[in-house]
């Protein structure tokens, strides 16, 4: 058959791409194997690797041995665009086309309003997807007297918190709830400034503030007590817990809104008021009534 | 077809007539019976008229051609994958449930049916890890594929006409191939995706005016919304996977139709295509790539542990895990949230939010500025010729030193977004970390910039005279004159494809 001999070129063997592709086949059953028994990530990946590698490489080593072309093919790149004569053709027939609908220009008008219409109009039921956010957005999760609880649900006395502790607290039936999630401070009472108006907001050396970061809202939880600085782990804003919560550091730009303490007749934490503001992240009207 | 035309004058294989017959004496029966077959479907399509054409089409050929191919081969194993993971995966965060499969530390456990079935895939499901790591491999290694494709063409100037549109809908695939890699490990509920989501939420609610709106409608209320992991499904499996099918056959349709670029050099000119015939060279190194790109994920989705869930635990509103990292895509985003100092606008009682400002506008500038850059920079040459022939990086200076500057922008933001780990690893402080990467977020692009100037002109000077200039196709739209090759028009348009260093607009 001397007609294929032209495609070969001298030097290249077979061997090699043959032993890749048995060295597949070994793999899949190898795969299989492995599947049936431990079904272990480890063999399984490496089985399947050698499997695709096997073919891949054999492929390649094949191309390379028996298909490049000693030199390079070259072809023509034709024309893209239309030629004038193509152009004024297509012109010609659409304009045939078009006159017949010219006189009925208001009737061509009102299908594209009509079509338009429509598209808006079925935008609509997408509405059905979320709340109006005006109000959600504004909620405050406490309310005056609400039952201070935490993680597990239980009251929390005053007393429980020491100096420098921290404990994460929910308005009682909220437990687990991202914007009512507030942290308990025992704050350091010779270096805890309130601010105007706050004063008496803290009961017996605990402040409570929203744990939820204002800048993007992740729970902020590090709490380096010998500054009284509040960390976010999620983008490093810092808020000075004895001034305010004021943000010191980093992108947040607004204080944690604080929580109004006071105690029931057994001692339990309770709320005295909402959150001093909205809690979470910003948004663009959140300061309109 | 023009291949055709191409081939025959000599410059095709010495054998062309050959292996036309060739088969048919060595096969006869294999040969008559694909014959019929192949009658059976040609008579009802032509496909042998069009078959031949592509048979005979010219790939050029260079290492770097290979990435887009390597983006491409990723997404079919993401596809493939995907399915499988499909028969295990239940998107309910809302349904809780005891965890009691085989992972011991989160026995007993209440989880959300999402984020068991992550764990029932990981660990019950036999060879299910090995497929969940190779699709997470493979998320990542799509998103590498297309930034390095899109620096390939950048820097080669591959996006130039005609090739704008194919450049739109590239920045559109890189977009939604982002999308899709938050969405899909947005889905697992665990303590970081969970992380995740709640700053992608702050970030769409701080967009002025449709903010709240956007966030309340995605996530069906406020975060965490029992809704959201629910819909990110669909838009993850069938929504965003449907367009980028859809994008990537107009990509490859138009690209067809162009014919591949090729870097100056053994014969490349604007009006021809130099390389290798599709059948049978492309065909086998194609096929050799795709199985090489599968090979290398299963590999890593065997031995390199991607996404473990089950350490990072069910999210819960009031943890979080620090030194969380996002995949390495939302990186540079998570950089910029970290790096913007405390800075908000209250105008008229509205406010404009600091996420808005490093969450919203940089990747507003940045994906803008990719999809206009041909125009921008045909506004900077006047260019309007239609190139076939690339553009060496050193060949245009400034271009390569704007684009040198936009990734070390990004990739400062990249690796602030990883600060607390360098923190950790370089024993500073954040704030000293913070005001180091605060510094070089500016001063690195332009050094980085100027020194890549400064390297093209220099490898221009090592080069010599420029070659001859290549053969242009004529401009339609500015000189009319179809179909016709003026000569007087042949020097003057190729030689002022080239930019030396001294081009007005470097700046
Ligand atoms: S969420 Fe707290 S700093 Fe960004």
């Amino acid at each position: 058959m001397p007609d294929e001999q032209p495609q070969r070129r001298p030097g290249g063997g077979e061997t090699f791409p043959a032993v890749a592709f048995a060295l597949a086949i070994v793999a899949v059953i190898g795969f299989v194997a492995v599947y049936f028994g431990s079904a272990d990530t480890q063999a399984l990946g490496i089985f399947a690797f050698v499997c695709l590698m096997g073919i891949g490489v054999g492929m390649a080593t094949w191309a390379k041995r028996f298909l490049s072309p000693a030199e390079p093919e070259v072809e023509d790149r034709g024309r893209l665009a239309s030629t004038e004569e193509e152009i004024a053709a297509f012109h010609a027939d659409f304009d045939a086309g078009e006159y017949q609908l010219e006189r009925r220009s208001l009737l061509g008008k009102l299908l594209v309003g009509a079509v338009a219409a429509t598209g808006l109009g079925a935008l609509v039921p997408f509405l059905s997807l979320g709340p109006n956010p005006k109000s959600s957005f504004k909620e405050t999760p406490w309310s005056p007297g609400a039952r201070v609880v935490d993680e597990q649900g239980n009251p929390v006395a005053a007393t429980s918190i020491n100096t420098d502790g921290i404990l994460t607290v929910f308005p009682e039936g909220q437990v687990g709830d991202e914007f009512a999630q507030t942290l308990l401070i025992g704050v350091r009472s010779e270096a805890f400034v309130p601010a105007s108006g706050r004063e008496s907001w803290t009961v017996d050396g605990v402040a409570a503030f929203s744990k939820v970061c204002t800048h993007a809202g992740c729970p902020v939880g590090l709490y380096q007590a010998a500054q009284g600085l509040l960390l976010c782990p999620c983008h490093q804003s810092t808020f000075d817990i004895n001034n305010a919560a004021e943000p010191i550091f980093g992108p947040a730009a607004v204080p944690l809104p604080q929580l109004p303490l006071s105690v029931d007749a057994d001692g339990n934490l309770v709320a005295d008021g909402s959150l001093s503001a909205p809690p979470g992240p910003g948004f663009w009207n959140q300061n309109r009534q | 077809m023009t291949a055709t035309d191409a081939t025959e004058p000599g410059t095709g294989p010495a054998d062309d007539t050959s292996t036309d017959v060739a088969p048919a004496h060595r096969h006869p029966k294999a040969h008559q019976r694909a014959g019929r077959l192949g009658r059976w479907i040609d008579s009802r399509t032509g496909i042998a008229r069009v078959g031949r054409g592509a048979l005979n089409k010219v790939f050029p050929n260079h290492w770097s051609f290979l990435l887009g191919e390597i983006a491409l081969y990723s997404f079919v194993v993401l596809l493939l994958t995907g399915i499988y993971l499909t028969l295990f995966f239940d998107a309910d965060s809302t349904g809780m449930t005891t965890y009691d499969g085989s992972y011991g530390p989160m026995q007993g456990v209440q989880v959300s049916e999402a984020y068991n079935s992550a764990l029932e895939i990981s660990f019950d499901v036999k060879g299910g890890l090995l497929v969940r790591q190779i699709h997470h491999w493979a998320a990542l290694v799509f998103v590498g594929a297309i930034v390095l494709h899109l620096c390939r063409v950048f820097f080669t100037g591959a996006f130039r006409r005609p090739r704008e549109l194919n450049w739109v809908v590239g920045c559109t695939l890189f977009m939604l191939a982002v999308v899709n890699g938050f969405a899909g490990y947005s889905l697992l509920d665990d303590q970081l995706s969970g992380t995740g989501l709640r700053i992608g939420y702050s970030v769409l609610i701080s967009i002025p005016v449709i903010g709240p709106w956007l966030g309340s409608l995605i996530f069906g209320g406020n975060f965490p919304g029992d809704d959201v992991i629910a819909r990110l499904y669909p838009i993850h499996i069938l929504v965003v996977p449907l367009l980028i099918i859809a994008m990537l056959t107009v990509h490859l349709t138009v690209l067809i139709r162009h014919k591949h670029t090729h870097f100056p050099g053994k014969g490349a000119r604007d009006d021809n295509v130099v390389g290798e015939r599709l059948w049978p060279t492309y065909v086998f190194k194609a096929g050799a790539l795709f199985f090489c790109v599968f090979g290398a994920l299963a590999l890593l989705g065997g031995i390199a542990q991607i996404n473990p869930v089950w350490l990072y635990g069910p999210f819960r509103a009031e943890d979080v895990s620090s030194a969380s990292q996002p995949d390495w895509y939302m990186g540079w985003l998570e950089g910029a949230l970290r790096l913007m100092p405390g800075w908000e606008t209250r105008i008229a009682g509205f406010t404009i939010p600091n996420p808005f400002y490093a969450g919203v506008v940089p990747a507003a500038i940045v994906f803008g500025g990719l999809y206009a850059w041909p125009w921008i920079e045909r506004r900077v040459t006047k260019d309007h010729a239609e190139h076939h022939v690339l553009d060496r990086p050193r060949d245009v200076p400034w271009r390569t030193a704007i684009g040198v500057g936009v990734l070390a922008f990004t990739g400062v933001l990249g690796f602030a977004g990883s600060d607390d780990v360098l923190v950790v690893t370089f024993g500073l402080s954040v704030n000293q970390a913070v005001w180091f990467f605060r510094v070089a977020l500016f001063a690195l692009p332009v050094i980085s910039g100027f020194v890549a100037y400064r390297l093209c002109i220099e490898l221009q000077r090592r080069d010599g005279p420029p070659p001859l200039p290549t053969v242009p196709v004529p401009d339609t739209e500015t000189d009319g004159s179809a179909g016709t090759q003026d000569p007087a028009l042949v020097g003057d348009a190729g030689g002022g494809q080239r930019h030396d260093g001294s081009d007005p607009a470097d700046a």
